[in-house]
């Protein structure tokens, strides 16, 4: 039995765990890679990955900067070419059929990649007709869109003169003027103050909660967490974990992590101590230069247990962190690094 | 069940009409036209949209086109002659052909060259850099070469412009007795050669925006327009340079050349000119080639 999601927001019926792959996939890829060639050798960006996002879900590519995620993007969204495996959208081939997919995807780019000489208005009009809107459906269109967006009264700023939020705001309306069957939205609140972040969100469930396939990047743990019915966890172009947040607790990341950092170089041994190590619940202790890594699922009583380690060996403590179940533990306990965001 | 999934349905409009700021906005996705976009639909819209940026910039674009034929031929044929220093120049010109006739096509083809690198190469430059805003047009229903092709075409019909505009320019603007003396058989071939080497400069336009480094922008104006446009035949017909057999000869690599001599050829034939058959060739051989290049490393460029 999994347990009840218990993060904030969620609106919508989450998906539950051991549901499996989505039967109908709005995204699949096959072992898709991506190597640039460059005057230092070849940079694999993608080494392979495999994802199955299914119609309707909002799906999350978790991972730090420079992990391959904008390049997944990139070949899903058919701007940057595979150069291995194959991927899918809304059932095209992405390869041999870009045009087809790049009629059924809105992408909002991580640049604001707005038309600086048109206005707010002028962006959706015209993206309109770029899908084959006629004119009057094409203004129609637009003005709905700046109602929903609650950009009406910036209709006729040219749209250089926007702020970040408004900007981020225009460019989501601009990706869903033609329907998209899947909305793709790289790094989407990367830049933005925290409370228009919220408002982006809530945004984004709404749009979820009307049936938008969504898959968005981010390499903040928290807004995963809050958007996403999956995840994908990716570092160094791979994933590393799949599944939905609770799956991805209870398996690698149910763990509690306490991390204590002493005066000193910690010695082979310390922490193997009976004291520590015949604890229950304990199923990872790391051991790396000054800082000892404990993973636990009963953590009560685990820091004294290290301080009087530390005191015994004769190292004091500089500073000690306890972290609850999270991404950010399940990314520790995926990689053994921490999370760089 | 059907009450239950009624009420997730109006919570989620509430709030997506809350989040959104606005009644009834669920409809963007439940009510959103269907679109039916085509190749033609589209490359349409994208022309319409070159045609909203030019005219809400008509005053910049005014002055780009009109100010630079306008002084030349208002101090060339007008100042010069009043103060009695025309003589020097249209020397290698026939006698009795006032500078004028000489100034006409080479403006035009002058036009043709700077408005069909500029309105290309310049929008480019900035659109493959900073932001990378090019991608938001990438991201239309059409191939990449067809946005390439598109981007060719909007530069030609503005380069064809610029050209039509010195027309008038060149001919009311003179002194007294040194009208041009234009005379022209072939209208057909006018407009062929105006097209051909519009589609050119664009072309070149669209190469030299995907491949410059926007950091050497004023490298443009030093490397590539300036000796053009001087070594390009404008203000002297290419027959004059026999006397400078050496630069009448290395002055065939600019394709200026060609634009300038072919519509020589067509508008004041008196003066002299290269051959047509080179004219022609060079003008449709190097829109091909250019065409070709600049399309394939545009959409090298655009997809990485």
């Amino acid at each position: 039995m999994t347990q009840p999601a218990t993060q904030t927001g969620k609106q919508a019926p989450r998906k539950q765990a051991g549901d499996g792959p989505p039967e109908r996939p709005a995204i699949r890829t096959a072992d898709l890679r991506k190597t640039y060639k460059t005057s230092r050798g070849d940079v694999p960006a993608v080494r392979g990955i495999d994802l199955a996002v299914g119609t309707g879900e909002f799906f999350g590519l978790l991972g730090p900067n420079g992990a391959g995620k904008s390049t997944t993007i990139g070949m899903l969204t058919t701007l940057v070419v595979p150069t291995g495996g194959r991927a899918w959208v809304a059932g095209i081939d992405v390869v041999a059929d870009p045009v087809g997919v790049k009629r059924r995807i809105g992408v909002v780019t991580q640049n604001n990649t707005l038309d600086m000489q048109l206005t707010v208005a002028e962006n959706l009009e015209f993206r309109s007709r770029f899908f084959g809107l006629g004119l009057r459906e094409a203004a129609r269109r637009a003005e709905q869109l700046l109602a929903a967006f609650g950009l009406e009264d910036r209709r006729k700023a040219i749209a250089t003169d926007l702020s970040g939020g408004q900007a981020k705001r225009l460019l989501i309306a601009r990706a869903l003027v033609h329907k998209p069957d899947v909305l793709f939205l790289d790094e989407p609140t990367a830049g933005l103050d925290p409370q228009t972040r919220v408002n982006l969100w809530d945004m984004l469930r709404a749009l979820h909660d009307e049936g938008q396939t969504i898959l968005l990047t981010t390499h903040y743990m928290e807004e995963a967490e809050a958007l996403c019915d999956r995840v994908a966890v990716v570092d160094h172009g791979e994933v590393l974990a799949s599944g939905t947040i609770d799956e991805l607790k209870d398996g690698a990341g149910a763990d509690t992590v306490i991390t204590v950092r002493y005066e000193g170089a910690v010695p082979d041994g310390l922490a193997l101590r009976p004291g520590l190590n015949a604890r229950p619940g304990i199923s990872k202790v790391e051991t790396e230069g000054d800082q000892v890594r404990v993973f636990t699922r009963q953590p009560d009583g685990v820091l004294g247990e290290l301080v009087t380690a530390g005191a015994s060996a004769g190292l004091t403590v500089r500073d000690a962190a306890q972290l609850k179940p999270s991404l950010e533990t399940v990314f520790l306990n995926l990689t053994g690094r921490e999370y760089r965001e | 069940m059907t009450t239950a999934t009624g009420d997730r349905q109006a919570d989620a409009d509430a709030l997506l009409s809350r989040a959104l700021g606005a009644p009834g906005a669920a409809a963007i996705i439940t009510d959103a036209p269907e679109p039916h976009p085509t190749l033609m639909k589209t490359f349409a819209a994208m022309m319409a949209r070159e045609g909203r940026v030019l005219r809400r910039n008509m005053i910049g674009t005014f002055m780009r086109t009109v100010m630079q034929p306008l002084l030349f031929v208002f101090v060339f044929t007008y100042v010069l002659p009043k103060i009695g220093a025309a003589g020097i120049f249209g020397a290698g010109a026939a006698a009795g052909t006032t500078f004028a006739t000489v100034l006409l096509p080479g403006l035009m083809a002058s036009m043709l060259f700077t408005q069909g690198i500029m309105a290309v190469t310049f929008p480019l430059v900035m659109e493959f850099s900073w932001q990378r805003t090019i991608e938001d047009r990438a991201l239309a229903p059409v191939p990449i070469r067809v946005l390439a092709i598109q981007k060719i075409i909007a530069g030609a019909v503005q380069a064809f412009i610029g050209a039509l505009i010195v027309i008038p320019i060149v001919l009311l603007v003179h002194a007294p007795g040194q009208a041009p003396q234009v005379n022209v058989t072939n209208w057909a071939l006018l407009a062929f050669i105006l097209a051909a080497g519009s589609l050119l400069t664009a072309s070149l336009g669209l190469l030299l925006g995907t491949l410059m480094d926007p950091r050497k922008m004023q490298m443009l104006f030093a490397a590539i327009l300036l000796p053009a446009t001087m070594l390009g035949c404008v203000y002297y017909p290419w027959s004059a340079l026999s006397s400078i057999r050496w630069l009448q000869v290395a002055v065939l690599v600019n394709p200026m050349v060609y634009m300038s001599e072919g519509l020589r050829a067509v508008l004041t034939p008196q003066t002299g000119h290269l051959a047509m058959w080179a004219i022609l060739l060079v003008l449709v051989g190097g829109t091909a080639l250019l065409g070709y290049l600049g399309t394939k490393a545009f959409t090298r460029r655009v997809l990485n």
